[in-house]
């Protein structure tokens, strides 16, 4: 049971350490486009809201296989491929990944009431000091816990690669299917990896609600 | 517009949001045509790309893949209700012995990625020879994490039922059975209904991953027809018409949910029934905790 582990120790070692690269630069640039279309979503530009719900539209209905399908093997044909493996399919996460924390900031500023911002204007508070001082603390309790529920999708989510020949955890059982490995062990080994990684995130996720919450 | 975040525009800001609009219509417009130009340069648009569409085998054996998608979804959507059905029954138990077991088979599934799920049944198969195919490994893996879900939006729907209602119950003298059965799950169902039907868009879509696994399902037909050189490899072609056939199966789905969501919250106005369970945020295969 243990030498499955441990004889294939850089196996797993370097395919856990793949995918949590692949889970942080993608989380990190999924919250940046994906908080950038949230602001598209609630803008008072309608080019820009339309644009937005287009976006979220398509990408939610659409299965993230087939997003990485297309970067894979659909984009070298135009001449886009991102540079390697690896940024490919961070790009393909991120690109699925955003559309959903774009939901996710929207339904969170949407929670507040308007009387909130109108209070806030009345007493003569800029743009600036409405979103940042009254609109964000509040929203951000409503935006903590289905956050943290794409995030650790995000996370599971990283297997998906393995199917498209990037070496991260979700490929280790294909390595191991040549090594002649017994492969349920090799799985119940990675199911315990996964559960290292995404029990401390439920963990926090619900200490954040905790914290949050309004007494 | 959120109301939230911007005032009532005057003729100032209205101005200013006119000239915003246009400015961001030509730089999306700017996009499109450079993406089709593009396209275009390097010849996605030549006949021959698309011409295999044309060919009624090969139809059909695009046909075949979106049936096997759906045969897939399908039987999976009805054994993962039924597993949601009985975990979520276990759940509430008032038995230790059951609710311990229950949650924490819940809990392992929904935290377990989806195609590892798969791969325990695809490498199973494999090693014991146990005569599966495929098939079975996307549906049964499709079942443990969906149905894993559905038990949890099946428990937070009778959950969310008013307190009053069961304890009026069992002040009649109903025992548990009947509280849940005849008062509790009526209302719950059709607060439950939307985010039931939004998890089935989930499980539709995440057939995908059966394209790992080498079952023949939509995205499996069109990784084939996409490598074919005869026709140049027409990859950009036929993922474009995979994704109008998922993005036109599950926007369908999703409209339903949201049709139901509608209804479900107009009841509720006459009747003070439960409101509507969110919609999951769910991005394939995060639960809402």
């Amino acid at each position: 049971m243990f030498s499955v582990l441990t004889d294939n120790w850089p196996l797993f070692r370097d395919g856990f350490w793949l995918t949590i690269r692949l889970f942080l630069v993608s989380g990190v640039l999924s919250l940046v486009f994906g908080t950038a279309l949230g602001a598209f979503r609630v803008s008072p530009v309608p080019a820009l809201r339309g644009f937005g719900t287009g976006y979220v539209n398509i990408l939610r209905n659409t299965p993230l296989t087939l997003v990485f399908a297309f970067l894979f093997f659909g984009a070298a044909k135009m001449d886009l491929a991102l540079p390697n493996p690896f940024w490919t399919a961070v790009g393909a996460l991120t690109i699925y990944t955003s559309a959903f924390i774009c939901e996710v900031v929207r339904s969170g500023v949407n929670t507040i009431a308007p009387g909130q911002a109108e209070a806030a204007r009345a007493v003569g508070m800029s743009f600036v000091q409405v979103l940042t001082i009254v609109v964000l603390p509040q929203a951000f309790r409503a935006i903590i816990p289905p956050l943290m529920s794409v995030l650790i999708a995000l996370l599971k989510n990283t297997t998906i690669a393995a199917g498209f020949s990037v070496v991260e955890a979700g490929s280790i059982p294909a390595a191991m299917s040549e090594r002649g490995e017994n492969q349920l062990v090799t799985l119940f080994w990675i199911t315990i990896g996964f559960l290292i990684l995404i029990v401390p995130l439920i963990f926090l996720q619900r200490w954040a609600e905790r914290r949050t919450a309004v007494a | 517009m959120s109301a939230v975040l911007y005032e009532a525009p005057g003729p100032r800001a209205k101005r200013r949001n006119r000239i915003s609009n246009i400015v961001v219509l030509v730089v999306l417009l700017g996009a499109i045509t450079w993406l089709i130009l593009r396209m275009y340069d390097y010849g996605q648009f030549e006949g021959r790309l698309w011409r295999q569409f044309q060919y009624s085998s090969i139809q059909r054996q695009m046909l075949d893949g979106l049936l096997n998608t759906l045969k897939a979804a399908g039987l999976a959507a009805v054994l993962a209700l039924l597993f949601g059905a009985v975990f979520a029954a276990a759940r509430i138990s008032d038995h230790k012995w059951l609710r311990t077991p229950a949650t924490l088979i819940v809990e392992l599934f929904r935290a377990v990625p989806l195609l590892i799920l798969m791969f325990y049944f695809y490498f199973g198969n494999i090693q014991f020879g146990l005569g599966l195919g495929p098939f079975w490994a996307v549906v049964f893996g499709l079942t443990l994490y969906n149905g894993s879900v559905l038990a949890e939006i099946f428990r937070a729907g009778i959950a969310a039922v008013p307190k009053g209602q069961r304890e009026a119950a069992y002040a009649l003298g109903l025992r548990k059975n009947q509280v849940v059965r005849l008062v509790l799950l009526p209302q719950a169902i059709s607060a439950m209904l939307p985010a039931i039907v939004s998890q089935l868009v989930v499980l539709l879509k995440d057939t995908a991953l059966g394209f790992i696994i080498t079952y023949g399902e939509l995205l499996y037909v069109a990784k084939q027809m996409g490598g074919r050189l005869t026709y140049g490899f027409p990859y950009i072609p036929t993922y474009m018409v995979t994704a109008v056939i998922y993005i036109g199966l599950c926007s369908l789905l999703s409209l339903l949910a949201r049709y139901l969501e509608g209804r479900s919250r107009r009841r509720r106005k006459i009747t003070g029934a439960p409101p509507p369970l969110p919609l999951t945020t769910d991005p394939g295969s995060a639960p809402p905790i």
